[in-house]
């Protein structure tokens, strides 16, 4: 079995770094996407799965990165590496203006405070005529011309997605992810423990932003394209699905979840124009039968599984 | 290592999915002309984009799939109405599909994100519909056409002419407050203060609007002689419904842009919702031309209604693409020359009006009519012809580069002459 597992994880790891070898340019942009959308549903894992407040507004956060690189390289003629680190510092400004407003709410009201959150920022950014572009958006975002091609712009993303995922997964592990976690569980009792508990979820909140950002601005690199669109509502929910989908609080999930629908949305229509439907029969589906998600459902199989072995 | 087992498992069935995904060989010419074809079919523009569709499918039906001896192949992508998929199914049509031609797009967005992408690949991509005025503007893209679309301020500045010409002094506007909305209402107020009317003032109201009556009550204070009305979808619906409700209509002249009275608005209102409302745009349903009736007719039969201004556009798309893929004998794959023939063409007659051509900035030039809603003979509402402004270009009486230095339309900047 371990050995099997090995030999499944190298296989992938070298799909995943073969891939612009193996396979033509248009899956091989659907994989980049995979993992932007992926990166950015991670970063809402560790509000969601993690502190368990489920956030709403957090398109906003990845498309206020987003618009500050596409402003600095596409009308201000800046340095895109200089743009990248505004944007990040934008991202981590807004998330924790967000956070600090947010974080002593729970539960629907969370969901609904980050949701206003958000729809103020793209209320800005559909507005703001003269610096967004309103609903025409800023057009011609360059990407550095270090990574300006395709395959080494796939090879910077997975190695950029590879290196956030594991800082997040650190965090997670860390001290303070467990006081995360403990605040999820229970506020009063961390709150009796000594912690700050909004100050600890600010934090958390800038930090899942900072993530939001990298990966808002990756998306804008890959489309040269940034519109309200990228801060709406429906990019919110959309990381949000994927995090459900793939499993709350399992950080791999949010690439599960992303993959399988960036995948499904694409090979699907191919096929029907009621591709949407399925989608949405999808969710239905997983939500019965599989409430915890794809990655939480397989590790409970697993547990079973391998209890059911010891046993006998 | 649960978790890495189901990573590789979600790696391994990840594999297994883009398998299908082989390119399509590359054929050499002589095999298929591929277009591909995006609509929003599902999402916020859904109904359009169904319009969009059945015009242009109509054309194909009509005139046949073969073009010089080779065969049309058109694949429709839904565009979702978000510029994220319309980039994702673009880059699908392009890259895996190997289509030629790139045609279609409702949203701005969406449409101007998929320019962005044909800027890198140097697909040719018509415009049915995107009607963003910097597109043919002031950041133009040479294998970015609109065809048959307009630019949204080309359309309305004959509307203003006309208006002054009734003896309209005084005007007020109502419009979506968004950049299709700015541009078009700029398009109005410039060319009407110009001409020496005054603009008394402008109300800005959010998209779906379920009640108008903050902005319609504020009206009659304005003592305007004439109100402009920007509208799409149900806005529409709701503003002519009220404009009646409120008692202003018979008061005072309602002049409204091509949305607003479109036959997917007005064939679900009553007669005297929406009967002398003044509009204009590039189409006109009830317009006295046979090929305007040969094509409303061919609609109404097949689809049990008459046609839309998306569905005219989509039709005379596929009518001018075909012609210009016929002029130079299927060679599709030869790009400049496909470009340069449809810049230099002149269509002769369609749907929407005799001679269209593009000026050098990719847009078309057409005839735009200022159009009335009446009643036919079987008791449909339609569009009639009242008055025709020849051949307009999207700079109006401008010079084009002289006009392209004032910045874009916006809510702040409307162009309104002192």
């Amino acid at each position: 079995m371990r050995l099997l597992l090995c030999a499944l994880l190298i296989v992938s790891v070298a799909f995943v770094i073969a891939l612009p070898f193996v396979l033509p340019v248009y899956p091989e942009t659907l994989a980049t996407e995979t993992l932007i959308l992926g990166l950015f549903a991670m970063s809402i894992d560790i509000l969601a799965g993690v502190t368990g407040r489920v956030p709403l507004g957090h398109g906003a956060i990845f498309g206020a990165g987003g618009y500050v690189v596409a402003y600095h390289v596409a009308v201000a003629g800046g340095n895109a590496w200089i743009g990248m680190l505004l944007g990040i510092v934008t991202s981590a400004a807004v998330a924790a203006l967000f956070g600090a407003l947010a974080v002593r709410t729970t539960g629907v009201y969370f969901l609904l405070l980050t949701l206003a959150e958000g729809m103020i920022v793209w209320g800005i950014c559909f507005r703001w005529t003269s610096v967004t572009g309103a609903e025409n958006g800023i057009r011609g975002v360059a990407r550095p011309a270090l990574i300006a091609d395709p395959h080494i712009f796939y090879y910077f993303v997975l190695l950029t997605v590879a290196l956030a995922g594991f800082l997040i997964w650190r965090l997670v592990h860390s001290p303070f992810g467990q006081a995360l976690r403990g605040i999820s569980e229970s506020s009063s009792r961390m709150r009796t423990l000594g912690y700050n508990v909004p100050f600890t979820l600010t934090i958390a909140f800038t930090l899942s932003g900072v993530f939001a950002g990298l990966a808002g601005i990756l998306l804008v690199f890959l489309n040269n394209f940034v519109s309200p669109s990228n801060v709406s509502l429906e990019q919110s929910t959309q990381g949000l699905l994927m995090v459900i989908l793939g499993g709350a609080g399992t950080l791999w999930g949010a690439l599960v979840g992303s993959a399988v629908i960036i995948l499904l949305s694409n090979l699907v229509s191919a096929y029907t124009e009621r591709w949407s439907m399925i989608l949405g029969l999808m969710f239905i589906v997983t939500m019965l039968f599989a409430s915890e998600g794809l990655i939480g459902k397989a590790k409970a199989l697993a547990r079973s599984y391998s209890a059911g072995r010891k046993t006998t | 290592m649960d978790r890495r087992k189901f990573l590789g498992i979600a790696a391994a069935s990840a594999a297994a999915l883009l398998v299908p995904l082989d390119p399509l060989k590359v054929l050499a010419q002589g095999g298929p002309i591929r277009i591909g074809f995006l609509s929003p079919l599902t999402g916020a523009a859904a109904a359009s984009g169904r319009e969009l569709v059945d015009g242009w499918n109509l054309y194909w039906q009509q005139a046949g799939t073969r073009i010089a001896g080779r065969e049309v192949q058109v694949i429709v992508e839904d565009d979702g109405s978000t510029p994220d998929i319309a980039l994702q199914k673009a880059r699908r049509l392009v890259q895996q599909q190997n289509v030629h031609v790139l045609v279609g797009d409702i949203l701005a967005n969406t449409g101007l994100a998929v320019a962005e992408f044909v800027k890198g690949t140097g697909t040719p991509y018509f415009l049915p519909v995107i009607a963003a005025d910097d597109l043919t503007q002031r950041k133009r893209i040479p294998n970015v056409l609109r065809m048959p679309g307009f630019s949204a301020s080309q359309m309305t500045r004959p509307l203003a002419d006309w208006c002054l010409k009734q003896g309209y002094r005084k005007a007020a506007t109502i419009g979506q407050d968004y950049t299709f909305g700015h541009e078009q209402s700029g398009g109005f107020v410039q060319t009407f203060s110009e001409g020496g009317g005054s603009v008394v003032g402008q109300l800005w109201h959010p998209f779906n609007t379920s009640d108008f009556s903050p902005y319609l009550g504020q009206i009659p204070g304005m003592k305007p002689d004439v109100v402009f009305a920007v509208e799409t979808g149900a806005d529409s619906t709701r503003l002519l419904q009220q404009w009646a409700t409120f008692g202003l209509k018979g008061q005072i002249p309602l002049t409204t842009s091509q949305n607003t009275t479109d036959q997917s608005i007005i064939r679900n209102l009553t007669p005297a919702e929406t009967e002398g409302i003044i509009s204009v745009a590039h189409f006109a349903e009830g317009r006295d031309d046979p090929e305007t009736r040969a094509f409303v007719q061919a609609y109404e039969k097949a689809y049990g209604k008459l046609p839309a201004i998306f569905a005219a556009e989509g039709y005379t798309g596929g009518l001018w693409l075909a012609d210009a893929l016929k002029k130079i004998n299927g060679k599709v794959e030869d790009i400049k020359l496909l470009l340069s023939t449809v810049r230099s063409e002149v269509v002769p007659d369609s749907p929407l009006g005799k001679n269209l051509r593009m000026d050098d900035y990719g847009n078309p030039i057409f005839d735009i009519y200022i159009r009335r809603v009446t009643k036919r003979a079987d008791g449909k509402m339609v569009n009639t012809v009242i008055a025709t402004y020849p051949q307009v270009s999207q700079f109006w009486h401008y010079n084009p580069e002289e006009y392209m230095k004032q910045p874009s339309y916006s809510r702040t900047f409307q162009g309104i002459k002192k």
